[in-house]
């Protein structure tokens, strides 16, 4: 199971984060601080695993972010990294050549995505077209209810 | 940090990059406006993308800092005045302000008003502000069970599907018990994309409630076992799935890299891992089909990888065939050869689990492991150095040396530590021949430098110091030769503390010994001169410069002019500002001069340490602990026993592994001559419980009370021990009136090799007057306390104080061994009989007690005692005291544990 995943930029910052585990907000912030500045001290031909506490790290960078997840000790390391690849995919499908930015500005939809691939630290659904769908249609429901590019194109949002 | 943003704007921003349409209709159209009515009547909270835009053009942290604080304020401020219009872009916001790391909970419950908000776009981010700020810890989320409880009935499946993931990433306990049954419900429901979600969801359920133990899961729980079994009968049905999976149709959206659908390849075998762990017919069906699928992924990408690896590992658990095995060790070495890091981290990884299952196969890959050593990757070479270990025996154990003693002198600082102390420990096991193993620990030394832990220059001095005398000379002279490269002693201080020790302690061999392997020999001045370096060099640390002093003070009886020189050397450190250094100075000092007689043989050569390695590496358990049998013995009986018994140990040979557990618990009889062949007691033998057993009541059962025997190699020792019994007891029965030990006072004499004078002298100060003047009067020999002001005085320690009973335990250091005098008052008013003290100290020291002064305490009386205790190891003294008298006729018996002794050094280097 995973347990938990981070997205942070090169500098430092970070762009996503979802727990899977509960953890104090103290903890939170000092596991990702201490993750953070380990990831990026290391060079880039070395391997994307790192035994850390009791569990695994595994990260994989993506232009200028890295994805970063946090699995136990019996998961498969190789497969982490497909996941993550996966949710890279799906990022890129939905925004379109995904950026850095587009991250940034739409966070909540990023956490949209993750939301239909994983769920409570599982694999949830394999298929690429399944979850853009399910998000499409999310969109969809929330655009028909609130226009909010109604509001935008006037100036008023 | 700052500035930290890329000036990357090529990108188009989100809003020129329109992928919605709007849909209108009435209903929204009439919306807008009485939201635009709303906004005229409040001002317009900023938009997501513009706090996101005015956050990222902050140029400090300052001016960060204050845009948050400004529009945590006014979010603030519109959550108070209940704005219901906004709220769901002011979460947003918030959430945003949250992941840059500012306090953000006072949107929790704001989160929970979204929830409950019947719009759909409400409900997405409220969700999801549940899931980034409430957690199962806190107690707010109590209140969002309602809501999720509402929406998991919804009919809109992806309200439901909120509603699942929410509680999937968030469940408490008690959440987890009141929606069980929605979410049991929801697994059975013809919608796949909710049944996907319920069914991760019950798993995240099922995991919270047992942890908790949960009444509603325990039924599941009781299923358990039938479902285990259910799911058995599967196997063929999940090998067929993946058999189609890996021969089967493509399905382009489930693949990668034209591997279909490996996320489902990597479960099922998982699964079929845990459904043939220790089941031969499970595993049965499944070889076939993991040979399959190890023979037929393709690996030239991670994927196939990734499926490879989750199939050896499979192969690892279940009851595999032997072949299937050799196969995924195969595999594993295919890894190992491969250029992505990745991979080669995982095979190692592997390869230490099933190192122990199957060695022969993975002795194969060696070469390529080693290679493995030199990987730029501190990951990849920790795994490899782990695994390198593991593989080492005694075929491989040259070669594997040299390769890890290469590796230890390039690697970093971390490693050199742990490294050096697995070659140690390798090189016991499995060294060829003594000479080897010598030079492998000097290599060691010298490669490891200043990271060695302290447990090898101990161990290297063991194996020296009980090595045969041609092999104590040959290694003397290659520490001498090491110690000539230069800068050894500031970074090598290791290596420079065992090889002073070894000079100083075959200093004759070395200087004039025979000269067999024609290495070159220093003269006494060269000598002089490299000890003259150390001891003022500031790069050298005090542990070594303390090694290098009684080095010297060693040298200064083996070597045959430069006497004068080593005396100057010394004296110099007479006003060391290290107290420790100084005493051994004035002390050493005065063994040039007023007691220059005492020198030589105070400074004798150190007899062979035993190593005390654990039995069961090498495999003869009984072996290693027989030589310990005489410190076992020792202090418990008292002296005249103690050397008869000894001398009796002595003539019975080495391998009679008898341990006198002089305080056991069983009773004996005479006739019971199997004497407690406890075994496992005797291979263990934690502490050494002795007691000094003045044999104060004369019941033979008591006497063999305190000689209840333990034997490892029992029948053809027996004939022996019954001799020792008898003996013994002669004493013991001896012993109850003084005379019998009048009557062989030489034996009673203290220390052996040092004299009466010496023994006295170093021990003693002022208190030798009162103790050794009652004490050695007794045994008739006249011992003149000398007025010495070199030893240390400890603190006097209270080791008991009841009933008007204080003993008083004063430690006094003297050179060689720690004396201890006990002091018994009796302030009560009663006459205290047959008063008997029993001591016992750890294995690691040797005990011997003096007789006390009296064996009665009248009212206002006084007894004492002297024990004089040797530390055989760094340790620190404890000491239990049993105290035994009898008061009115009736027995009372005390005891009681004493520590906070004063520091002893060990032996050898003192």
């Amino acid at each position: 199971m995973m347990l938990f995943m981070l997205l942070f930029s090169r500098q430092g910052k970070l762009r996503l984060q979802k727990w899977y585990m509960a953890y104090p907000d103290k903890t939170k912030k000092k596991i990702t601080r201490e993750l953070v500045t380990t990831i990026l001290a290391r060079k880039p031909k070395m391997c994307s695993f790192l035994e850390w506490k009791d569990c695994k790290i595994v990260y994989k960078r993506y232009a200028s972010l890295y994805f970063c997840c946090a699995i136990e000790q019996n998961d498969n390391e190789l497969l982490t990294l497909e996941i993550i690849h996966r949710y890279v995919e799906l990022l890129d499908k939905y925004f379109g050549s995904v950026c850095e930015l587009d991250i940034i500005f739409n966070f909540e939809k990023a956490y949209f995505i993750l939301d239909e691939l994983l769920i409570g630290g599982e694999i949830q659904e394999t298929s690429k077209k399944n979850v853009l769908k399910a998000i499409a249609s999310q969109d969809l429901l929330q655009e028909d209810e609130t226009p909010q590019s109604f509001f935008d194109d006037h100036g008023l949002g | 940090m700052y500035p930290y943003y890329e000036q990357d704007w090529s990108v188009l921003p989100p809003e020129n990059n329109r992928r919605f349409n709007p849909a209108f209709n009435m209903a929204t159209i009439r919306q807008a406006f009485t939201e635009a009515v709303e906004r005229v009547r409040m001002p317009t909270p900023t938009r997501l993308r513009d706090l996101i835009r005015q956050i990222r053009a902050a140029r400090t942290a300052a001016e960060e800092r204050a845009v948050v604080n400004k529009e945590c304020a006014y979010i603030r401020s519109t959550f108070r005045e209940e704005d219901s219009v906004w709220r769901c872009r002011n979460i947003a916001k918030l959430l945003y302000i949250h992941m840059l790391g500012y306090p953000a909970h006072f949107g929790q419950l704001e989160c929970l008003k979204l929830t409950a908000s019947t719009r759909f776009t409400d409900k997405r981010i409220g969700y999801l502000g549940a899931m980034l700020l409430l957690d199962e810890r806190q107690d707010v989320h109590l209140l969002i069970t309602n809501c999720l409880k509402n929406d998991l009935n919804s009919s809109t499946q992806f309200v439901v599907g909120l509603a699942l993931c929410t509680l999937g990433a968030i469940a408490s306990p008690e959440m987890a018990r009141d929606l069980a049954s929605e979410v049991e419900r929801l697994m059975k429901s013809p919608n796949t994309y909710i049944r996907k979600k319920a069914t991760l969801c019950a798993f995240r359920v099922i995991r919270r409630i047992l942890i908790t133990g949960v009444t509603l899961i325990t039924e599941m729980c009781e299923n358990s076992a039938d479902t285990l079994l259910h799911f058995k009968k599967i196997v063929p049905n999940l090998v067929r799935i993946l058999k189609s999976l890996i021969l089967g149709g493509y399905s382009p959206e489930h693949d990668v890299s034209g591997v279909s659908d490996p996320f489902l390849q990597v479960k099922i075998l998982r699964l079929l891992r845990i459904l043939g762990h220790n089941d031969p017919d499970a595993s049965e069906a499944m070889n076939d089909i993991l040979a399959q699928v190890a023979t037929n992924t393709e690996t030239s990408k991670n994927v196939g990888n990734t499926i490879l690896y989750e199939t050896v590992l499979s192969i690892m658990d279940i009851r595999s065939e032997g072949g299937l095995r050799v196969l995924a060790v195969n595999i594993l070495g295919r890894f190992l050869l491969n250029s992505d890091k990745n991979i080669r981290y995982v095979a190692l990884n592997t390869l230490l689990r099933t190192v122990h299952a199957d060695t022969s196969a993975v002795q194969r890959h060696r070469t390529t492991i080693l290679e493995c050593l030199k990987d730029p990757d501190v990951s990849i070479r920790r795994r490899a150095m782990e695994l390198s270990f593991a593989l080492i025996n005694a075929q491989n154990i040259r070669t594997m040396t040299k390769e890890l003693l290469l590796f230890l002198e390039k690697a970093d600082p971390e490693f050199k530590a742990q490294c050096s102390s697995g070659m140690i420990l390798a090189a016991e096991r499995y060294s060829p021949n003594s000479r080897w193993h010598l030079d492998t620990q000097l290599s060691v030394l010298i490669a490891a430098g200043n990271y060695v832990r302290d447990d090898v220059v101990s161990s290297t001095i063991q194996l020296v110091s009980s090595s045969p005398v041609p092999e104590q000379t040959y290694i003397t002279n290659r520490f001498w030769e090491s110690l000539q490269v230069a800068n050894h002693c500031e970074d090598k201080q290791p290596l420079l503390q065992v090889a002073v020790w070894a000079i100083g302690e075959y200093g004759d061999l070395f200087m004039y010994g025979a000269n067999e392997d024609e290495f070159e020999r220093p003269t006494e001045s060269d000598l002089i001169t490299v000890y003259h370096k150390f001891l003022t060099s500031a790069q050298v640390s005090i542990t070594s410069k303390q090694y290098a002093l009684v080095s010297l003070a060693k040298l200064s009886t083996r070597l045959q002019q430069c006497v004068e020189e080593i005396q100057a050397l010394i004296t110099c450190f007479g006003s060391h500002l290290n107290v420790d250094l100084q005493q051994r100075g004035v002390e050493f000092t005065q063994l040039f001069g007023n007691y220059k007689h005492l020198r030589p043989p105070l400074l004798e050569k150190m007899p062979a340490m035993q190593i005390s390695r654990i039995s069961s590496q090498n495999g003869e358990s009984g072996g290693s602990f027989d030589d310990n049998s005489p410190d076992v013995i020792e202090n418990g009986l008292e002296i005249g026993g103690h050397s008869l018994i000894e001398s009796n140990m002595n003539t019975m040979g080495d391998n009679t592994n008898i341990l006198l557990d002089l305080l056991g618990s069983t009773d004996l009889s005479t006739g019971d001559l199997s004497l407690a062949t406890d075994l496992s007691n005797a291979v263990h033998k934690k502490n050494t419980r002795n007691a000094n057993n003045e044999a104060t009541t004369s019941h033979s059962q008591d006497l063999l009370d305190l000689l209840d025997l333990d034997l490892s190699s029992a029948p053809p020792t027996m004939a022996s021990i019954t001799d020792i019994n008898a003996s013994a007891m002669n004493i013991m029965m001896g012993g109850l009136d003084l005379g019998g030990f009048e009557a062989q006072p030489t034996t009673l004499v203290a220390p052996p090799s040092n004299g009466n004078d010496l023994a006295s002298m170093l021990g003693g100060l002022g208190h030798v007057d009162i103790n050794s003047g009652s004490l050695l009067g007794e045994l008739h020999t006249t011992v003149p306390a000398p007025q010495l002001t070199m030893a240390g005085l400890g603190p006097k320690l209270t080791a008991l104080d009841k009933n008007g009973l204080l003993v008083q335990l004063e430690p006094v250091k003297g050179s060689d061994c720690m004396r201890i005098f006990m002091t018994t008052t009796n302030s009560s008013e009663h006459t205290l009989e047959q008063y008997v003290l029993k001591a016992a100290v750890q294995k690691s020291f040797k005990l011997q007690m003096l007789t006390p002064s009296d064996s009665m305490l009248p009212p206002g009386g006084v007894i004492t005692q002297e024990m004089q205790v040797i530390a055989t190891s760094n340790a620190a003294l404890r000491m239990r005291l049993r105290i035994q008298y009898t008061l009115d006729g009736k027995q009372v018996e005390e005891q009681t544990e004493v520590s906070g002794f004063p520091e002893q050094q060990p032996a050898p280097s003192d």
